[in-house]
């Protein structure tokens, strides 16, 4: 599904390198979760892959099923089903939730040559959605974002997940700022939307989500590399020592290497 | 001699010399004496100059120079339709003259119109017409609206006794290249009376347009005003409205394109519980220069005012507002409210903003704000990164932008139709 080699990227108007040769790959149908301290790059890595202006591809290639992503501009890249959760959703004053959606999925149809949802059936399949998210009427009605409680924010982000149906799903730190029962019901989203044909990366600093969303394969990334790559129980490794143990042993084999 | 006298002085003798050439309408009989007390208003405050502080922002040379270029004659089928599928009486004023033939019949249940040309030598609106706008001569001079007072051909005198449910549209054209336009309506709603007044269509090649409104106690105007598709457009409005106790005043305007258009509008609030809430959206590029000013007076307590103007600027064009808030002593509970916001799509465009605040009553709530700003490029992303192209995204946020204008006005369909518009020049402009 997602094929990431050998990636460098670096701030645009800036000398500085954040993502340092990341290579990734993740099958379709499977999770994988990205764990690591601050600054090691987890959100660039996002940003970078949906497109985000303010940063350079310096060297390596990200793909999609095969179509280079990194040629494509952002709606494209969603048009050929990747997504991201926004760590901090973007608050947008005088457009309708619901007007944003429908644009959305509409502009994502017609780019891929399919026909437009009506009106009508747009607001049966946004209500049934937004119905298992607890999302009622009165916030689907309101500007985008705008008044919504964190946890509301990060409803909306996997109720937008929900309706575009993307077969590449980024979640970025979707578990900051939510309480249980929010993580919860965040969780049980995703889930729902687990699928043969559809992946997930799920970044996050902490294991408490990955209890809900239960990872295939866990990556820890340091310095803008990942540097340990496990199962499920890595993610409890880190829980109970932090990463400083972790990137102890990265140095010490990197140092082993660079002596042999 | 001061400098400033001297100024002053040539500025009068100027003033002179251009209203020594110009010769009064003779009808209606019943205006020539507010007519002759306009010119001599205007005779001694002279017409505005650049140095004026209300006109630094604007150059009026071109809305006081004797001559004006004459302008394309605008067909029909320039424009698309306004407010089809809409019921509304149509008032149609051809180059400033009021046209009965392509006007609906004037009648309905709770309204009176007449025309100003031809209205006899008794009328009701003698007792208003010239009077509003003499009373907005202060605190700052509005010369070109008493030349307006002095000159205008034609206009829709109205009176309203009810709650009227068909709007009142009065429609401009242009079949002429070189008409320089003048036209002054006035209203007179009475307790409890109820109009929507829509205007539309390009006027004259230049064009100054007065209305005087005087609403009574508990009288509700919703005034919407659209200034199209007329890339040649000089134009300067004037609305002096007068709100009695309770009295509910809403009026928008949106201008598209045109070279010079001053929007002006002085409002009092005279009686307790009055509202007034004025909101403009205005779109333009390359020689656009579009320039709001607006002055509302609180007389009254408990009285609630609006201001919210919204500018859409890209290549060259220049934005100017000017808004004040005079609050009289005896205006408690004042409820204020004013915002002025450019997007500017490009460098090379301009926002020039001068809000103010004077209030004498100690217990009142205002305030104001205004910013300039391009597009919010967090905001573009996440749109496009839920896979909504550039060119949308981009329409999406300017209509956001505009929404809190557009929200004043209060009927549904001519919301959707100033939508429509909206879109089709976003559109036109990729």
């Amino acid at each position: 599904m997602l094929n990431i080699q050998n990636l460098h990227v670096k701030l645009a108007d800036e000398d500085k390198q954040i993502l340092k040769g990341l290579s990734l790959q993740i099958a379709a149908g499977s999770v994988h979760a990205i764990m690591g301290p601050n600054g090691s790059g987890k959100s660039t890595l996002s940003y970078v892959l949906a497109g985000r202006e303010g940063y350079e591809v310096t060297e390596g290639s990200a793909t999609l099923e095969g179509e280079d992503l990194l040629a494509m501009e952002p709606e494209e890249r969603a048009a050929h089903g990747l997504f991201l959760a926004f760590q901090y959703p973007v608050e947008i004053p005088g457009v309708g939730n619901m007007t944003f959606l429908r644009t959305a999925l509409n502009a994502q149809k017609k780019a891929r040559g399919e026909a437009e949802v009506s009106s009508g059936d747009f607001l049966k399949l946004v209500r049934a959605k937004a119905k298992d998210l607890k999302i009622d009427a009165e916030m689907l009605k309101r500007p985008v974002n705008v008044g919504f409680s964190g946890g509301e924010k990060k409803r909306n982000e996997i109720l937008q997940m929900a309706m575009l149906e993307p077969r590449m799903c980024i979640l970025d730190e979707t578990d900051s700022g939510l309480d249980v029962d929010a993580m919860k019901l965040v969780s049980d989203g995703v889930n729902a939307l687990r699928d043969a044909g559809r992946s997930f990366l799920v970044i996050t600093h902490y294991q408490r989500l990955l209890d809900h969303i239960r990872p295939d394969v866990v990556h820890i990334m340091a310095a803008g590399r990942i540097v340990r790559t496990g199962g499920p129980e890595l993610a409890l490794e880190v829980e109970h020592n932090g990463y400083a143990d972790i990137l102890a042993e990265v140095a010490a084999e990197a140092q082993a290497g660079a002596q042999a | 001699m001061s400098a400033r006298a001297q100024r002053q002085a040539a500025r009068l003798a100027a003033t002179a010399g251009r209203l020594a050439t110009l010769t009064l309408p003779a009808q209606p009989l019943w205006a020539a004496g507010a007519r002759a007390a306009a010119l001599q208003r205007l005779g001694a405050m002279g017409l505005p100059e650049k140095r004026d502080e209300y006109w630094r922002y604007t150059d009026p040379e071109r809305l006081t120079a004797p001559e004006t270029r004459p302008a394309e004659v605008f067909r029909i089928t320039d424009e698309r339709p306004m407010y089809e599928g809409i019921d509304r009486l149509r008032l149609v004023f051809v180059d400033g003259v009021f046209d009965p033939a392509q006007s609906d019949p004037v009648e309905g249940q709770g309204i009176e119109i007449t025309r100003l040309a031809a209205s006899g030598e008794i009328h009701w609106a003698r007792d208003l017409y010239g009077t509003l706008e003499a009373a907005g001569q202060q605190p700052v001079a509005r010369p070109l609206a008493a030349l307006n007072s002095a000159l205008a051909t034609d206009g829709a005198l109205i009176r309203v006794t009810g709650v009227v449910q068909r709007p009142v549209s009065l429609i401009y054209r242009r079949a002429s290249g070189t008409a320089d336009v003048s036209l002054h309506h006035v209203l007179r709603l009475e307790p409890g009376a109820d109009l929507t007044l829509l205007e539309n269509g390009p006027v004259g090649a230049r064009s100054s347009i007065v209305i005087e409104a005087d609403l009574a106690e508990g009288a509700v105007l919703h005034h919407v005003r659209t200034m199209g598709r007329d890339h040649q457009r000089k134009a300067i409005t004037h609305l002096f409205a007068r709100l009695g106790a309770r009295a509910r005043l809403k009026s928008f305007t949106m201008s598209m394109n045109g070279r010079l258009v001053r929007n002006e509008a002085m409002i009092w609030l005279a009686g307790e519980g009055g509202s007034a809430h004025l909101a403009g959206a205005a779109l333009g590029d390359g020689v656009f220069h579009h320039d709001d000013t607006v002055f509302i007076t609180h007389e009254a307590p408990r009285c609630e005012s609006r201001q919210v103007f919204k500018k859409v600027l890209r290549d060259g064009a220049v934005g100017v507002f000017q808004g004040k808030i005079l609050v009289h002593r005896e205006a408690q509970l004042t409820d204020g409210y004013q915002i002025s916001q450019s997007l500017l799509l490009d460098e090379n465009s301009q926002f020039l903003a001068k809000p103010e605040l004077e209030i004498y009553a100690d217990d009142v709530k205002c305030s104001h704000g205004s910013t300039s700003g391009e597009i919010d490029p967090t905001q573009m992303f996440y749109l496009r990164a839920r896979g909504i192209p550039e060119d949308e995204a981009k329409r999406l946020l300017v209509l956001a932008f505009l929404a809190e204008a557009l929200a004043e006005i209060e009927r549904a369909d001519i919301a959707e139709d100033m939508h429509l518009r909206l879109r089709r020049w976003l559109d036109k402009r990729r």
